[in-house]
C-alpha cells in the first residue's frame, strides 16, 4: 500500500500535519503538504490511511502497491 | 420558480416535509429527529422557512460523501440555496457577494482563492500566535477576577478572546471591535429585526471597505495586507472582493470560536470529572477541545445545490436541487463515534466534521483549536473555584442564531 499525493488538491486545512507531525507538514511557501517520509514506509501504513482518511480535500489519498 | 426547480420527489400533500430548522429538546444536544432521520430517512425532504423544499442529509458517511462531490455547488447565487431563515431580497444580495469569495466558490474558482490564503492559516502559523492569545486570555481572566461578581463569561472572556486574535491578525485596530462583534452577533440573529440586520451590515461593510482601501494605499505587515500584495502579482480579487472576504474572516471567526469558548466552559463547569482532567494534564485539553467541537458543532447545518442528478442513500437529488448538509446530525451519527451523545473527552474525535469537510473545510479551524484550547486550560486552571450562577438548563440558549451558542454564562469564584 502506498500514500498518493495530489497537491493540487491540497487546501492546506493542516490536518495531516496536526494528526501525524512525523510525517507530514505544511510548505512554508505555499501551505501545501508535504510528506516527511517515504509514502509506503510500512511503519507508518496505519497513520498514513489515517490521515488520508482525515483530509478533506482528497489530496490524500490510498492506492494498492 | 420553475417547474424543474421543485421536483415532485421532494414533497407531496400526503407528505409535507419537516420544517427545518428542528427544534431542540436538550440545549446541549442537535434536535432529536436527527437521531430517527439518521435510522429511517437519512436524507430527506425538508421545508424553510422561505417556503422551499431541499434534502436534508444526516448520515456521516453521506455528509462526507456529498461535501466532496462534484455534482454538489456552493453557488450562493442560486435561486434554490436553501437558507435556513427567512431573508429579505437584500440579504440574499448580500449572501450572494460575499459568495464571490471562498465560501460560494467550486473547486476550480475556489482552488487558485484559497491558496492565496493558505499560508496565512498552516498549523505553524497558528502555533506562532500561541504567546498572543495566552497574553489575550490572562488579560481577560484578570480583568474579571478584578471585576464584580457574578461576572459573565460570554462578555469576560468568550468576546474578547476571538475578537482580540482575528483583529491582530488581519491588522484592524483593536479598538475598532465593538463594531464587529456587534455586527456579527447581530447578522446572524434572527429575532433582530432585518432593518437593523441591515444597517449593521452596511456599517460594517463601510468599515471594512475603508479598511482594505487603507491597505490597498500601504500594504501593512498582516494577512490582509501580504493578501493585498500578493493579488497585485497575481490579481484574482478586485476591491469589492476583499471586502466580501474580509467580512467573511470576521464573522465566521469570530462568531463560531466565542461560541464555543461559552457552550463549552458552560458544559464543563457542568462536569466536575472533565474539567478536572484539563486542569491535571495540558495535553488533555487537545482531544477535548476535539470532541467539544464534535458535541455541540455550532454550525448545524450549511446549503448546497446540486448541478446534476445524484442517486445516494436511496433517493435521487436533481439537478437544481437544494441540499442542508447537517454537520451536527453527523457528528452525532454513532456509525462514526461510538454512543456519540455522550461526551468522552479521551476519545480520539478529530474526524468530527464540526469545521465542515470537502475543500471549504474552515481555514481557521487550526488557529480555533489554539484558542479553545488555551481558554480551557488557562481558566480551570486559574480560578479552580469557578462556578455557575444558577442552573445550566435555565442559561439563555441562542435558538434564533445561526450559528447556536448561548448569550450569558454567569459565574462566580
Amino acid at each position: 500500500m502506498r500514500l498518493e499525493i495530489d497537491r493540487e488538491l491540497c487546501v492546506g486545512s493542516g490536518m495531516c500535519a496536526l494528526s501525524a507531525p512525523e510525517l507530514f507538514d505544511q510548505s512554508p511557501d505555499d501551505g501545501r503538504v508535504l510528506l516527511l517520509v517515504d509514502r509506503r514506509d510500512p511503519q507508518a501504513t496505519q497513520l498514513l490511511a489515517a490521515a488520508a482518511d482525515l483530509c478533506p480535500s482528497g489530496a490524500l489519498s490510498l492506492a494498492d502497491d | 420558480m420553475t417547474q424543474d426547480m421543485t421536483p415532485v420527489a421532494l414533497a407531496g400533500p400526503e407528505h409535507e416535509p419537516f420544517g427545518f430548522p428542528m427544534q431542540r429538546d436538550c440545549p446541549f444536544h442537535p434536535p432529536a429527529r436527527y437521531e430517527t432521520l439518521r435510522a429511517e430517512r437519512p436524507i430527506v425532504p425538508v421545508r424553510v422557512p422561505d417556503g422551499q423544499v431541499a434534502w436534508l442529509v444526516t448520515r456521516y458517511a453521506d455528509v462526507r460523501a456529498l461535501l466532496t462531490d462534484p455534482r454538489v455547488s456552493s453557488d450562493r447565487t442560486h435561486p434554490n440555496l436553501p437558507l435556513t431563515e427567512s431573508v429579505t431580497p437584500q440579504t440574499r444580495r448580500n449572501i450572494a457577494e460575499v459568495g464571490r469569495s471562498l465560501i460560494g466558490l467550486d473547486r476550480a474558482e475556489h482552488g487558485p482563492q484559497r491558496r492565496m490564503l493558505i499560508t496565512e492559516f498552516t498549523l505553524r502559523r497558528a502555533q506562532e500566535l500561541r504567546p498572543h492569545i495566552q497574553q489575550t486570555v490572562d488579560r481577560a481572566i484578570d480583568a474579571m477576577l478584578a471585576g464584580p461578581q457574578p461576572a459573565d463569561l460570554v462578555d469576560a472572556l468568550a468576546v474578547p478572546v476571538p475578537s482580540a486574535t482575528v483583529t491582530k491578525l488581519l491588522g484592524m485596530p483593536y479598538e475598532d471591535r465593538e463594531l464587529i462583534e456587534r455586527a456579527a452577533n447581530a447578522q446572524l440573529r434572527q429575532s433582530v429585526p432585518a432593518q437593523e440586520r441591515q444597517e449593521t451590515s452596511a456599517e460594517l461593510h463601510a468599515y471594512v471597505d475603508r479598511l482594505i482601501s487603507a491597505k490597498e494605499a500601504n500594504p501593512t505587515d498582516d494577512v490582509l495586507g501580504r493578501l493585498i500584495r500578493r493579488n497585485r502579482q497575481t490579481p484574482l480579487f478586485d476591491h469589492e472582493m476583499l471586502v466580501g472576504l474580509t467580512m467573511l474572516l470576521l464573522v465566521a471567526g469570530f462568531e463560531t470560536t466565542a461560541s464555543m469558548i461559552a457552550l463549552g466552559s458552560a458544559w464543563l463547569l457542568s462536569n466536575e470529572r472533565e474539567r478536572a482532567a484539563i486542569v491535571a494534564d495540558p495535553a488533555a485539553a487537545g482531544p477535548a477541545v476535539e470532541e467539544l467541537l464534535r458535541y455541540f458543532s455550532v454550525v448545524d447545518a450549511l446549503p448546497r445545490i446540486a448541478t446534476d442528478d445524484i442517486e445516494i442513500g436511496g433517493v435521487r437529488i436533481r439537478a437544481g436541487d437544494g441540499i442542508l448538509i447537517s454537520f451536527a446530525s453527523a457528528n452525532w451519527d454513532d456509525a462514526a463515534f461510538a454512543d456519540a451523545a455522550t461526551v468522552d473527552i479521551g476519545r480520539n474525535a478529530r474526524h468530527h466534521v464540526a469545521f465542515g469537510y470537502g475543500i471549504h473545510q474552515c481555514i481557521g479551524q487550526n488557529l480555533a483549536r489554539e484558542e479553545l484550547q488555551i481558554v480551557f486550560r488557562t481558566l480551570f486552571t486559574r480560578v479552580p473555584t469557578l462556578r455557575l450562577v444558577g442552573d445550566v438548563a435555565g442559561l439563555p440558549f441562542k435558538n434564533d442564531s445561526n450559528i447556536y451558542g448561548v448569550d450569558r454564562v454567569p459565574v462566580t469564584w
